[in-house]
Order: structure tokens, then sequence, then C-alpha cells
């Protein structure tokens, strides 16, 4: 699936909670289908700054497409990862770059987007499309 | 005048506001107060009315602006007791006040001196500390803490000698609520001659100190801790400190005769306060000064000790939740985890039901060190909460803790 695919169809499953209490409970989950990063990755080179909890970020390349793997210390912080997992793992290096992260809003975690907030989401983003930038000067090369 | 907690939360605007469509419930007075209606009104009386600069003007405003600005030193001076309003001087804030003493010991000090701090300071207000012992080549020594989170005086007694110059301990613990014996440890310190500098940024809205019967040579604080605005607190200096440490930094204000050939440095206490300082935040920290003392501090002390008490037996109730800072002596601070759950992800939980705790290491990472935790969840009380605001604050956390387990 495109990652504009994926993206909406994040919008509609949490589009289906009415409630902050659902919509939260249903990150969880999704956090617990993370898929982990390796116990010996978790490295301090792996670790994503500006977060209050810890966040381990592992890339790989495998034809042509960047995977993510991943891991934290908070169940919360978990679920963002996970969904952002979803909307960009198995994605091709550009794709990533060009990716537009306007669906956080959408899904109702609007207050993670803050680039002052503890959590780091926008650390996150920043570092997955860094590592995307880096994959795809390797393919350019 | 008897304390009505309903008639004192009409006084602070914002706890009319909701957050995430609940009502909030303010638990981060550590981190800082709320400002109540009377600071409010102060502020926009001073910018409406009297605007001007001060110690320059021959004009009125200049005038009026000057008195008040004084007299608010004077309310300082006789509500913290210290003997003369020139030993108040004003500063940016405790941070700003910790960096003058330190940078003026730079003078005093030599290889081999002894600083001694403790193990539960802010973690920011080591760094002066490690930065003076850097340019001097003095030694930095640490009192311990035990398990509860209490210092051990026995270790402190050990570490005094006559190469001690200086001593530096706050009043209370910002993450931890432990009120330090500062009277002791000021006796001890003098016995061998050393000064001491209390940190009282976390005490001032609780406690009203005697400065002159604690004998201290240094206090700071920040009005910002104590229902007055921010970017603004005090340096208070025993007068013969006052005379001895050389001026901070250089500037209007600090000067009584400027030539290219030399400069003769004003009294006490403009000799410390280079420039035009913050005019507003000291009037205003002068009418925070009054309302605290309108509402009372027995009654302060007495409302905020009800609070810590039932917080801490009901949140105990929670099975896997663990407090840390568990001694005698505290003030209304509750730092805490529960096992197995990130304090973060707690934080983060409580906030969408419209409270207002702290998560993280609270700037005292010894600390979290310490008990090998990443940080804690920190509830901290003021005199306007109530005990409603606690069952809101226990019942959200037990609902945080069914979805997070
Ligand atoms: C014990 C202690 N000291 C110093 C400070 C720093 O105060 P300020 O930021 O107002 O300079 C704080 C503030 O959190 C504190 O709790």
């Amino acid at each position: 699936m495109k990652i504009e695919e994926i993206q909406e169809e994040l919008i509609s499953e949490f589009a289906m909670f009415d409630d902050w209490v659902e919509r939260y409970e249903y990150m969880i989950s999704l956090g617990k289908t993370l898929p982990l990063i390796d116990e010996n990755l978790k490295t301090e080179d792996k670790l994503i700054k500006g977060c209050q909890s810890k966040v381990w970020l592992n890339s790989e390349m495998n034809n042509g497409k960047v995977h993510f793997t991943a891991d934290s210390d908070a169940i919360i912080t978990k679920g963002i990862i996970a969904i952002l997992i979803r909307a960009f793992s198995n994605q091709k290096p550009q794709d990533i770059i060009n990716a537009n992260t306007a669906f956080i809003d959408e899904i109702g975690l609007k207050e993670h987007l803050s680039p002052t907030r503890a959590n780091g989401l926008v650390s996150m983003i920043k570092q997955m499309k860094l590592y995307a930038v880096a994959y795809q000067s390797q393919l350019n090369s | 005048m008897p304390f009505n907690i309903q008639k004192i939360r009409k006084d602070f605007p914002i706890l009319k506001r909701k957050v995430n469509g609940y009502p909030l419930v303010y638990l981060d007075n550590a981190a800082t107060s709320q400002k109540p209606q009377q600071v409010i009104d102060c502020i926009v009386d001073y910018y409406s009315n009297y605007n001007a600069n001060i110690h320059r003007g021959v004009h009125t405003l200049s005038q009026e602006a000057t008195d008040a600005y004084e007299i608010s030193r004077q309310k300082i001076q006789k509500h913290f007791n210290a003997k003369n309003p020139f030993e108040i001087i004003f500063t940016s804030g405790t941070t700003h006040g910790i960096n003058l003493v330190a940078q003026g010991f730079s003078e005093f000090l030599k290889e081999g001196d002894e600083i001694i701090v403790s193990a539960m300071e802010h973690h920011s207000n080591i760094v002066p500390w490690q930065m003076l012992c850097e340019r001097t080549g003095a030694i930095l020594n640490v009192i311990p803490m035990s398990e509860q989170g209490i210092l051990v005086f026995s270790e402190y007694e050990k570490m005094l000698s006559e190469k001690t110059k200086l001593v530096f301990v706050n009043h209370i613990s910002n993450a931890l609520g432990t009120i330090n014996p500062i009277k002791k440890i000021i006796e001890k310190a003098h016995e061998v001659d050393a000064a001491v500098l209390i940190d009282g940024a976390q005490s001032c809205s609780h406690i009203k100190p005697d400065l002159q019967a604690l004998d201290v040579d240094f206090y700071v604080t920040s009005a910002h801790k104590m229902c007055g605005p921010t970017g603004v607190g005090i340096l208070y200096m025993k007068e013969k400190w006052g005379n001895k440490l050389p001026p901070y930094q250089g500037g209007g204000e600090m000067i009584a005769e400027v030539t290219f050939e030399k400069t003769t440095y004003a009294g006490l206490p403009h000799k410390f306060e280079a420039g035009t300082p913050n005019i507003c935040g000291g009037i205003a920290f002068g009418a925070a000064i009054d309302y605290l003392n309108e509402v009372g501090f027995q009654n302060i002390e007495k409302h905020e000790n009800e609070l810590l008490a039932y917080a801490t037996s009901e949140l105990l109730k929670i099975e896997g939740l663990k407090i840390y800072g568990t001694g005698p002596d505290k003030t209304s601070v509750v730092s805490f985890n529960i096992e197995g759950i990130h304090p973060y992800d707690i934080g983060t939980i409580v906030d969408k039901m419209g409270i207002a705790v702290r998560t993280g290491h609270h700037c005292a990472q010894p600390i979290m060190d310490f008990y090998k935790i990443p940080g804690t969840v920190r509830a901290s009380f003021a005199f306007y909460n109530t005990i409603e605001e606690v069952d809101i604050l226990v019942n959200a956390v037990k609902k945080a803790k069914m979805m997070l387990s």
C-alpha cells in the first residue's frame, strides 16, 4: 500500500472512536504490534534525542525499501511510533522523504505534534526522514 | 483571617479554566505558582499609571516608580526578616542569585579549598559550583542522602573542615519535598567559618524564613514560586558579604562615578543591580508577599499538610505505587511511580483529564540516578488546591493505571 493509503486507513480506524479514552486505548494496543528492535541494537546511537521516554529506532534497506524497527520504555510512545512505522515502513526512501504528516492531526493526536512536546514525535518523524535521505543518496550514487 | 478555600480560589482567575474539556486541576506548583488577581492588578496598574525608569529621573512618574520599587524591597526585607533593606538585592530569579554568589567567590577561593553541596540539588544549580571549582581549583563535596530522601547529617559533619569555604543547600528539595535542617546546617558550617547559601526556591511559598535567626550568609529565591511574576527574585546577603563581594555585572545603576580612568561603585544594593531592572516584577513581588501574608503562612501550612497527608494515604492505596521522599519533614510534594509504568505515560493520561502534574527528572538527575529510575510523576500542592482535587488526581491515576497495564 502507498503511504497515503495507509494514512487514510489509520484516519478511518481512529474515526470509529468517540472519545480520547478509546483513541488512546487503541493507540496503546497498536503499540503492542510494534515491530520490535533487536535487543542488541538498543544502543546509544539508536536513541532518539528529545524524548522524555527512551525511543530506539533502527532502519534497514531491503530491495529498495526501508524497514523500521523500534521500541520505547513508555507505552504511549510505543503506540505513537507504531503508527509512524505502519505509515512509513516498507516504503521507498523517496516516498518517505515526500510524505506528509498531517494525518497525525486528523487522527486526533494533534497535541503530540507540537515540537516542544516532550514525547519527541516530531523528532521521530525527523529521524525516519533522515534515514530515508541517507538511503536515497546511496541509491543515487 | 480565617481560611476560606472557596474565597481564595476566586482570587485566581486561571483556576476557572478548562483543559481538554475538564476543569483545570493545577498540581504543578513546585514548577511555578499561579497568580492571584491582586498581583495581576498590580502589574496592570504599574503599566497603566506610573511606568517609568527608576533611580534616574526627577520627574513625578520616575519618583513614583522608584518609591514603589523601594517600598517593595522593604516589604521583602520585613517578610524574610533581613536586618536592612539594602541586603535585599533584586535578581532575575534564584538561578541568577546563585550565579552571582558563585562568580563573586572566584576571588576568595584557592586550590584545595572546598565547597559542599547536597545530593538533592536542582541540577542546574550544581553547574555554577562546578564552574567555580574549575576556575579556582577548589573541590566540590556532595552530602549524600538516604533511601528515604534525607540528607545524612553525620556525613556532612565529617566533610566540614577549615578548608570548607562555602556550603550550598536547598531548603526544600523540588523533586522530593524533603525539608532540610538548614538551621543546623548553617550552625555547623559557621563553626568552621564557612559561608552558607540557602536556595529557598521551593520553601518560600510554604515557610516564612527568619533570615536573621537563621544567621544565614546568603539566601536566594524566585518570585514566581510564591504567586509573583516570573523573571524576578532576590538575593539576600549579609551586609559584610555585600561589602566584600565584587560586583557581578557592569552597567548603569551600579556605579557612583565613572571616568575613563576609574569607576567607583555604588553602595549596596545598587552595586549588584546593573542596568534597568524588572521594575514591574519587583513591585508585583511585593504585592505577592502581601497577598500570601494576608492568607497567612500558618493557614497555608495547615491546609497544605492536610492535602499532603490525604494525597499520600489515598495514593498509597493504589497497588504498586511507590512514593519517593518519605521523610517525616516534608512539604506538599508527592513524587511517585507505579510499578511497570513509565511516569511519562501517567502524566500524558492525567493531562487528558485536565490535571497538570510534572513528569520526568525534575531537574534533579542525580536523585533519579540514586533511585535508578527514569523519573517520577510529581504532584505538588498549593494552598489553593482542594481535597476534591486530590480525589480527582487519585481517580485519574487509577484510570491511567488501568489503561496502561
Ligand atoms: C530548588 C530550586 N532551585 C532553583 C530553581 C530555579 O529557579 P529559577 O528557574 O526561578 O531561577 C528551582 C526551580 O524549579 C528550584 O526548585
